[in-house]
């Protein structure tokens, strides 16, 4: 658990990180918060030779409501961002999935464009950038270019960064009134990684009787392939569908341990049982010691519709 | 701001805090909540731990580990690390053949027991992951392990030996030419068979105790130095003083030129009672290089190479009458020793050999415990030691017989339990309980837990087929402590006594230095100590120090383990107070002219019976100082020391009850209440107390639903993070309700029975039990420990089915 001898440089701007980055080319690393890059180094996975720090840049950092997205500068740190008001309100679901990322300790450290950049598909916030269509804003001494999240995220801790690219920001864009969010994570212990987790947003539409159906609906998966995954055909499947009544005092905002009854046999819930039974379509979970392929298949379908039945409530 | 993030401040804070323990005047300082006197350096770290020791010229050790569970060392050859910066030596196992000798095992339990030899570096074949098979020494932490990877070094493949029932079979791979089979030991009382014959009821079932991986907050750490005399070893043990012996012996370094300190030491759990390849490396690379040198593991060489725990499988059959009584008991165990015998690693099982029977009544007991050699780490203590497995066995099988008869689980045990005008009592295993009220405990824990409310609403959620289950486990355990009564470690092979050694110093000033030969490695032993000497001297709280830990200071001791401290080394601690005491009544004699025999004692103070006049022990420590009127033939000194060896051990017991809800579509468990009512005797600090019961919980808790070492079919271990070996934290416990019953011990004057593994022992079987509980409407009988979400999700699969 010591790293290998590498190079630090601390960049003391943007221009100058590139620079460094441009030079040391695939040998180079960026470091953030070291969260997830420092536990590499020190079980030895990697092996930089030079650590670029950006952490300490003060125009990397930082949340803005630009209108029609909000803007999350990469280094924000995952506390940063769970107690940000433009956050909480222009996309809720990012600082409900943020919250449940490891522990405290992390979490004041950790930051949100380290963990999209890290790629690990058993993190919380890749499932949520392709649910909410967030886009990256990658940068290079030879200038700036925006991706979209299913592009980003290209294979197990694989991004379309490309050597001497940083990402610099991540725009997510609003989705406006009438929607709900949950993130529901399952996971072993408090700080462990999930073994799966659903990220829901639904938009309800409520008629003149009251009776509430989906009108639209984003399903990420967090763990069931080696990207996050984007539920298409739940998505799908779940518009239209009758959902019950609110229950009072909803759990929102305690997702992990918020856990609405089943409804067993008939019910309005059905239809988004059903569509939630299509969410491990598509997905390629792995083994490891906590959970096999099975059973993460099993859990994207019940965690899916409960996060959808949850994301619903919460309107 | 920089202020208030100052360490220093809240050390204060910590330590002017006394609201909660400031005992009313003229009151006993035993059974104070005393906050515990060395927080404060210990929370802010401001204190020795082994890692923080730096010396002059100090160099630095890495040690290259085996990545094969078993193998010959066809060649090896460190000299290319010489090459590599900063390094200034590096050896290997064949260079240290010559001095190294064998790690020792000091508990044969058979007479023949197969012993292999234990090189502390391999030398010709490596039998686990993570053997050390060289090590580099370099000018810093950072070059050695860098210069690990220039070692060659080949190996030639033989195969890993990981299951123990293929162990056993004729054709096995052999981890030592020996055979796989360590030894088999066997006990039993009573006609077994007739006990059986014609049972009504016999349950029988297989459990695993899976292997575990003690996890202390301080990893391990080894600083030794030499003056080219003499040698010091700085180690993050619990046993300095079995070290020290051990180590001698080992190396050949003459005791009296051996000198081991064990600073402040940040937990153990058992896995610290051990002498370790990395202590005997490090005294011979000090001895070979003349240097100091220090080794820190960290957490992944941790997981491979500190000794592991548990480790069983049980093979268990109960007969019992229609009406639930118990007839007989028979446990067939196969213990994993792993590669090697360590310190203690045969008598682990041994010492749960006596508490299978648990707090239950029965007419034949028979027990076989056989050892099997595995090419996996070394088992050995880890908290409970035995106690945990066999008490698991017993309270989850008084579980399945209940179910099986349909009786509550609580009524089953009242059927079978020693009742309160029974004591002392002595079971089918030869133990003799000294006292103990099963039936107050348990009437404390149901009311406190609400079992009747808590019973209907089960039985209303398994009517309406609720998705999330309620279960209800019971564990009304008994352990025994204080290890050991000297001769009963005799008879059972067991290589040293289990006295404990104090002594107490008065200073000229009226302090008192309390010198123990127990080595707290986080208890609070110095807090309770000090509580136990001002309440025997009359002195305050504050002006005791408890020395522990250094050879050269505390010379002599057994150490900490087992829950010994208090009830064999805080004994031996009241007996030299009394000696104290007695002197400086001769003393106190003569200053105020008066026979000794009319020579009263209270509160500090000697009075001369029906008179006001007095005079303190302080003042008595001033004069004895001064020595200018002493009395003819009495020595100036108050000091004194003594042993304690106890008749028997001593048996804390408790019930413990756990609810836990169980998700059905997801197998997830999550705890809902837990009930713990602990009789452990007379109390010197509940506080303390609190803290041992609540931590021992957790680590219970632990092993029902999250800990499991894991190593695949090649014998690699899977589990070298936190990431995989998953440790629960304060966020994935419940709140503990805890509260206690006393009944004193009546083997010691203390009154005290030991509390560092009740909590331990109690919950894992108390947590398992309601897991099952919870599914027993699925047609679950058991799942396997520990308890994941899959598991659980799979025996409701598989029970419907």
């Amino acid at each position: 658990m010591i790293p290998a001898s590498f190079d630090y440089v601390r960049a003391s701007s943007v221009d100058e990180a590139v620079e460094v980055l441009a030079d040391a080319g695939e040998e180079a690393k960026v470091l953030s918060g070291g969260q997830s890059l420092l536990p590499l180094l020190r079980l030895r996975l990697a092996y930089p030779s030079v650590l670029v720090d950006v952490g300490r840049l003060p125009e990397l950092r930082g949340v803005r409501d630009e209108g029609g997205h909000v803007h999350i500068g990469a280094t924000t740190t995952h506390d940063e961002i769970i107690r940000s008001p433009v956050v909480r309100a222009g996309c809720p679901l990012v600082a409900l999935a943020t919250a449940t990322v490891a522990d405290p300790a992390v979490r004041h450290r950790g930051t949100f464009g380290g963990s999209m950049a890290h790629a690990d598909p058993a993190g919380d916030l890749p499932a949520v950038a392709v649910a909410l269509d967030m886009e990256f804003v990658l940068r290079s001494t030879t200038g700036e270019r925006v991706v979209t999240a299913t592009d980003f995220f290209t294979d197990y801790l694989e991004t379309a960064l490309e050597p001497g690219e940083i990402l610099t920001a991540v725009r997510v864009p609003k989705l406006g009134e009438g929607w709900g969010y949950h993130y529901e994570k399952f996971h072993r212990t408090a700080q462990a990684w999930a073994i799966v987790g659903v990220a829901a947003a639904v938009r309800v539409t409520v008629s003149e009787s009251g009776a509430r159906h989906v009108a639209e609906a984003r399903v990420g998966l967090t763990n069931m392939g080696p990207t996050p995954l984007r539920a298409t055909a739940v998505e799908s499947a779940a518009v239209d569908a009758e959902l019950p009544p609110v229950p009072h005092a909803t759990a929102n905002g305690s997702p992990s341990t918020a856990r609405l009854p089943s409804a067993n046999g008939s019910g309005p819930h059905d239809t988004l049982r059903e569509a939630a039974s299509l969410a491990d379509g598509d997905t390629s979970p792995t083994a490891d010691l906590h959970a096999t392929p099975d059973y993460r298949r099993h859990l994207a379908r019940v965690l899916t519709h409960r996060a959808l039945t949850h994301a619903a409530a919460t309107v | 701001m920089t202020e208030e993030l100052d360490a220093g401040i809240v050390a204060r804070q910590i330590a002017e805090s006394g609201e909660l323990g400031e005992p009313a005047r003229n009151r006993h300082e035993v059974g104070a909540a005393r906050r515990r006197k060395e927080d404060a350096r210990l929370v802010t770290g401001r204190t020795r731990w082994t890692d923080n020791i730096q010396l002059p010229g100090m160099l630095y050790v890495a040690f290259l580990r085996s990545p094969m569970a078993h193998a010959r060392v066809t060649r090896v050859d460190a000299s290319p690390a010489l090459h590599r910066p900063g390094v200034v030596a590096a050896f290997t196992g064949r260079d240290l053949a010559g001095e190294q000798g064998s790690l020792p095992c000091a508990w044969p339990v058979t007479e023949d027991i197969v012993v292999p030899a234990h090189p502390p570096m391999a030398v010709d074949e490596v039998r686990y992951a993570g053997e050390a098979v060289a090590c580099v020494v370099a000018t810093d932490r950072y070059r050695a392990y860098d210069a690990l990877e220039s070692i060659e070094i080949d190996y030639e493949p033989l195969p890993a030996v990981v299951d123990m029932n293929a162990a056993l079979e004729d054709d096995a791979p052999r981890v030592h030419e020996e055979g796989n089979r360590a030894y088999v030991w066997k006990f039993g009382t009573g006609d077994i068979d007739a006990a059986f014959r014609d049972a009504p009821v016999v349950v029988e079932r297989t459990f695993v105790q899976q292997r575990l991986i003690p996890t202390a907050m301080e990893p391990r750490a080894v600083v030794a130095q030499t003056d080219g005399d003499s040698f010091t070893l700085h180690s993050s043990t619990q046993v300095p003083h079995i070290l020290r012996i051990m180590l001698a012996t080992v190396t050949g370094i003459p005791e009296h030129k051996l000198r081991v300190i064990a600073p402040d030491v940040g937990g153990g759990f058992g896995s610290k009672l051990q002498v370790t390849a990395e202590e005997v490396l490090l005294l011979l690379l000090a001895r070979r290089l003349g240097k100091p040198v220090k080794w820190t593991e960290s957490r992944s060489e941790g997981n491979l190479t500190v000794h592991h725990g548990r480790d069983q499988i049980q093979r268990l059959s109960l007969a019992a009458e229609a009406d639930g009584r118990l007839r007989g008991l028979r446990v067939d165990l196969l213990a994993d020793m792993g590669a090697y015998l360590m310190l203690i690693t045969p008598g682990i099982p041994i010492l749960g050999a006596f508490m299978f029977n648990g707090i239950y009544k029965m007419d034949a007991y028979d027990f076989t415990c056989t050892g099997v050699f595995t090419t996996k780490m070394p088992t050995d203590a880890y908290r409970g030691a035995g106690r945990p497995e066999a008490t698991f066995a017993i309270e989850r099988l008084m579980d399945e017989l209940a179910a099986e008869l349909g009786l509550d689980p609580i009524e089953v045990r009242r059927r079978n339990w020693i009742t309160r005008d029974e004591f002392p009592y002595t079971t089918v295993a030869n133990m003799t309980y000294d006292s103990g009220d099963y039936e107050a405990a348990t009437r404390k824990a149901l009311a406190l837990f609400g079992y009747d409310k808590l019973r209907a609403e089960q039985s209303e959620r398994r009517d309406r087929r609720d998705p999330v289950q309620l279960g209800i486990g019971v564990s009304t355990y008994t352990e025994m402590c204080g290890l050991a009564p000297s001769r009963v470690l005799g008879s059972l092979s067991y290589g040293a006594g289990g006295w404990e050694y104090a002594a107490v110093r008065m200073l000229p000033t009226g302090k008192v230095e309390a010198v123990t030969g127990v080595s707290p490695h986080g208890q609070g032993h110095e807090t309770a100590w000090s509580q136990i000497v001002a309440d025997a001297l009359g002195v305050p709280f504050e002006d005791v120090a408890v020395v522990h830990g250094d050879t050269a200071i505390a010379h002599k001791g057994m150490d900490t383990y087992g829950s010994r401290s208090l009830a064999v080394g805080g004994v031996a601690l009241v007996r030299a107070c009394d000696k104290v005491r007695e002197k400086a009544r001769h003393v106190a004699a003569h200053m105020l002219e008066a026979s000794a025999e009319d020579i009263e004692f209270s509160e500090g103070t000697f009075r001369v019976r029906g008179t006001e006049a007095g005079t303190t022990i302080q003042e008595i420590a001033l004069a004895v100082f001064g020595a200018h009127d002493l009395p003819d033939g009495v020595e100036a000194s108050l000091d004194s020391d003594a042993t304690f060896d106890p008749d028997d051990f001593s048996f804390p017991h408790g019930t413990h009850l756990c609810a836990v809800e169980v998700d059905t579509e997801t197998g997830a468990t999550s705890i809902r209440s837990y009930v713990a009512v602990d009789d452990i005797g007379k109390v010197i600090n509940p506080l303390i107390v609190e803290g041992q019961v609540h931590g021992g919980i957790a680590q219970g808790i632990a092993q029902a639903l999250f800990e499991e070492a894991v190593y695949d079919s090649e014998g690699n271990l899977l589990t070298t993070t936190m990431a995989d070996y998953l440790l629960p934290s304060a966020a994935d416990l419940p709140d503990f309700v805890t509260a206690r019953t006393e009944t004193p011990a009546t083997g010691n004057p203390l009154g005290v029975k030991g509390v560092g593994e009740a909590g331990t022992i109690a919950s894992t079987p108390a947590v398992v039990n309601a897991v099952v509980d919870a599914l027993r409407p699925y047609g679950v009988r058991d799942v396997p420990m520990p308890c994941t979400p899959e598991r659980v999700w799979r025996a409701i699969q598989g029970g419907a089915s």
